[in-house]
């Protein structure tokens, strides 16, 4: 059997700032197979932005993987050297940030940027590149690619330009796409389209996608499996439909019944008490435990176990799941 | 019911600023876009005395702006409000306290410099409805109120988390007993867990106040959840306005029932976890709509008569209204 596309082991980023180091991604574990859609669901400092960061290669000091392997088809890419991880970043693993109007270049023409990209891991002449780049915005719907590449970023449309981001993403066939937030500043009509866009993309190139999200809504709409993250580290994990009709945790509880849409109009929504601590002083033993109605002792002092199995909780009161 | 807030055929037009810039620019030839944009246009609204009216729509719909004109913060280029049947807005100046808003952003509508104590008393003060020194105890009772530690009024914003801000946000906005409360998209920067704490304080607070809230959000299920009636806003008109049980359940204007189709749900019945249909087409420029019914482009139901004529918004009973040719 083939190894599988990502085995992430035991991923650890801390960042070392004057207070303290933060963990922001404490021991996360996962695979993903060629061709998978997983979500990565969180609120914020959860770490799921930073797990996005970390895989690629983007982290900034005092940004650090202090630990943990990211296996990519065999290769292990903690510790590889930046020339090396260069050639994989674009060509074989790509990345879709939240904001577009911040990922391109206002003073270029969306063409030269394109064939840039294609140009980087030698794509040819200046035509061959072009024509590659009109090939690809035409995949992800924007009508007229071919003149629309002498057209600047400001022309476009912020859905337009989340479009351009996923072509360029797109243009090299990766194996795997990292998206983060990618429809978290756009209109819900525009953010339909392109869930529904990405969906086909990934089923017809066989392109796995890590999606990074806030909204269990919408990464339910696509992923086949889900990890949910608080505090740097997995809370639970398993395929979608499972989680979302029987979540093991009380935090993945929490999280759905938060949510206006699970709730009778007018009526109060079951909050989860408290807040988000500091990551700066995560208690020893499970992190969400201070927010936790089914907290003990336990919970404080030791980190829960998780089995070996398709949907679990690190939980050590885990809720009764699927009757 | 007694209307407390209504508005008559109000537009808002902005017109582009000319700066030193654009006049240079346009001596060496540049042509310049010089076209008003009408961000509301022909907008009539009763809200009645204690009831929750959500405004919904996606961005540059108007909504806030709307909010804004019913606020008194920024006077309509046409029409007039009038709340209890006088403006509350004269020759440019405000002259009523009895609506007061509670912004988006927890992080950029509060002082970084003032205690939050000062923040919360200011107004009542500068009105005249507490002296200076009841102003500690007031401030304390309203942080109480918001479900906050009362010992906190000498803090500082940035000692509070984004959800707590918004609760003091909230705090200074009803310790000028308004009548009108206008929400401004008040839970989207907030996490999914803090959201569902703020929503429900604000269902506490509502009954406790008997207040009149105009609830702005782009969120339907946040929309739905705290409204009795919802107007749908589509480029700087109110497209349908309804009861929000009936709007949710059989939508009559076709950008409602895309709208409602476009927002990814959950559903834990059945084996389907979540699906939703996407709008097609883009969000027009509002610097040049489309003639007729402004969403005839994007419309499945469009016919020639919804591109040369626009729909009037037509209120079949007290309640409800739609403004579409094929309703």
């Amino acid at each position: 059997m083939n190894p599988a596309l990502l085995q992430v082991r035991d991923l650890r980023t801390y960042f070392e700032t004057r207070a303290g180091t933060i963990k922001a991604v404490d021991g996360i574990s996962f695979t993903l197979e060629r061709g998978e859609i997983l979500g990565l669901v969180g609120e914020s400092g959860s770490g799921k932005s930073v797990t996005g960061f970390s895989l690629i290669g983007l982290l900034d000091p005092p940004g650090r993987i202090a630990a943990g392997s990211v296996m990519f088809q065999g290769k292990e890419l903690v510790g590889l050297p930046q020339a090396e991880m260069r050639k994989l970043r674009g060509k074989r693993i790509a990345m879709i940030f939240q904001d577009p109007a911040a990922t391109l270049n206002p003073v270029l023409t969306i063409g030269q940027q394109m064939a840039m990209a294609v140009q980087a891991h030698g794509g040819g002449g200046d035509s061959a590149a072009l024509a590659l780049a009109a090939r690809s915005l035409a995949r992800v719907g924007i009508p007229d690619a071919a003149a629309r590449l002498h057209a600047y970023p400001h022309e476009f449309s912020g859905g337009m330009r989340q479009r351009v981001a996923i072509a360029i993403a797109l243009l090299h066939e990766p194996e795997l796409i990292i998206a983060d937030e990618p429809t978290t500043a756009l209109d819900v009509s525009i953010q339909a389209q392109i869930l529904a866009e990405m969906k086909t993309l990934a089923q017809e190139s066989g392109t796995a996608l890590i999606w990074i999200s806030h909204d269990l809504a919408i990464v339910s709409s696509l992923a086949d499996r889900v990890i949910v993250l608080y505090l740097g580290r997995i809370m639970e994990f398993g395929p979608v439909a499972d989680v979302l009709r029987a979540p093991l945790h009380p935090y993945t509880r929490g999280l759905l019944d938060s949510l206006p849409a699970m709730a009778d109009p007018g009526q109060k929504l079951r909050q989860i008490p408290g807040s988000t601590p500091s990551p700066l002083n995560v208690t020893p033993g499970c992190p969400f435990a201070p927010r936790c109605s089914q907290a003990d002792d336990l919970c404080r002092s030791e980190p829960p176990p998780v089995g070996d199995q398709r949907h679990g909780a690190f939980c050590h009161h885990p809720l009764p799941g699927a009757a | 019911m007694s209307k407390i807030l209504t508005a008559e055929n109000i537009s808002r037009r902005f017109s582009p600023h000319v700066t030193l810039g654009d006049r240079i620019a346009r001596l060496f030839g540049a042509k310049l876009d010089r076209r008003p944009v009408m961000a509301v246009t022909d907008v009539t609204l009763a809200v009645q005395r204690g009831e929750t009216l959500g405004l919904v729509g996606e961005s540059g719909c108007g909504k806030s702006t709307l909010g804004r004109m019913l606020a008194g913060n920024l006077e309509p280029s046409e029409g007039a409000i009038r709340l209890n049947g006088a403006p509350p807005m004269q020759a440019g100046r405000k002259t009523t306290t009895h609506i007061q808003t509670v912004f988006q952003d927890p992080f950029a509508s509060l002082n970084p410099r003032r205690r939050v104590g000062e923040t919360i008393t200011e107004g009542p003060i500068a009105h005249g409805l507490i002296t200076r020194s009841e102003a500690a105890g007031f401030a304390g009772e309203w942080l109480a109120k918001v479900g906050l530690d009362p010992a906190y009024v000498s803090r500082f914003p940035h000692q509070f988390s984004g959800g707590q801000r918004q609760r003091i946000a909230i705090a200074r906005a009803l310790a000028m007993r308004p009548e009108v409360l206008i929400c401004d998209e008040p839970v989207a920067s907030l996490d999914v867990s803090i959201q569902a704490q703020i929503l429900n304080l604000f269902l506490d607070l509502r009954q406790e106040f008997g207040l009149t809230t105009i609830f702005i959000s782009h969120d339907l299920s946040v929309v739905r959840h705290v409204s009795d009636r919802v107007a749908v806003m589509y480029l700087g008109r109110i497209v349908e306005l309804e009861a929000a049980a009936k709007l949710y359940a059989a939508p009559r204007h076709p950008y409602t029932q895309a709208l409602l189709d476009s927002v990814p749900k959950l559903s834990l019945e059945g084996n389907i976890g979540v699906s939703f249909k996407p709008i097609s087409g883009e969000l027009p420029s509002p610097l040049s709509p489309p003639s007729g019914c402004a969403f005839h482009p994007r419309c499945l139901k469009a016919t020639d008569l919804c591109m040369t004529e626009r729909p009037k918004l037509e209120l079949d009973d007290e309640y409800g209204a739609v403004a579409c040719h094929h309703k």
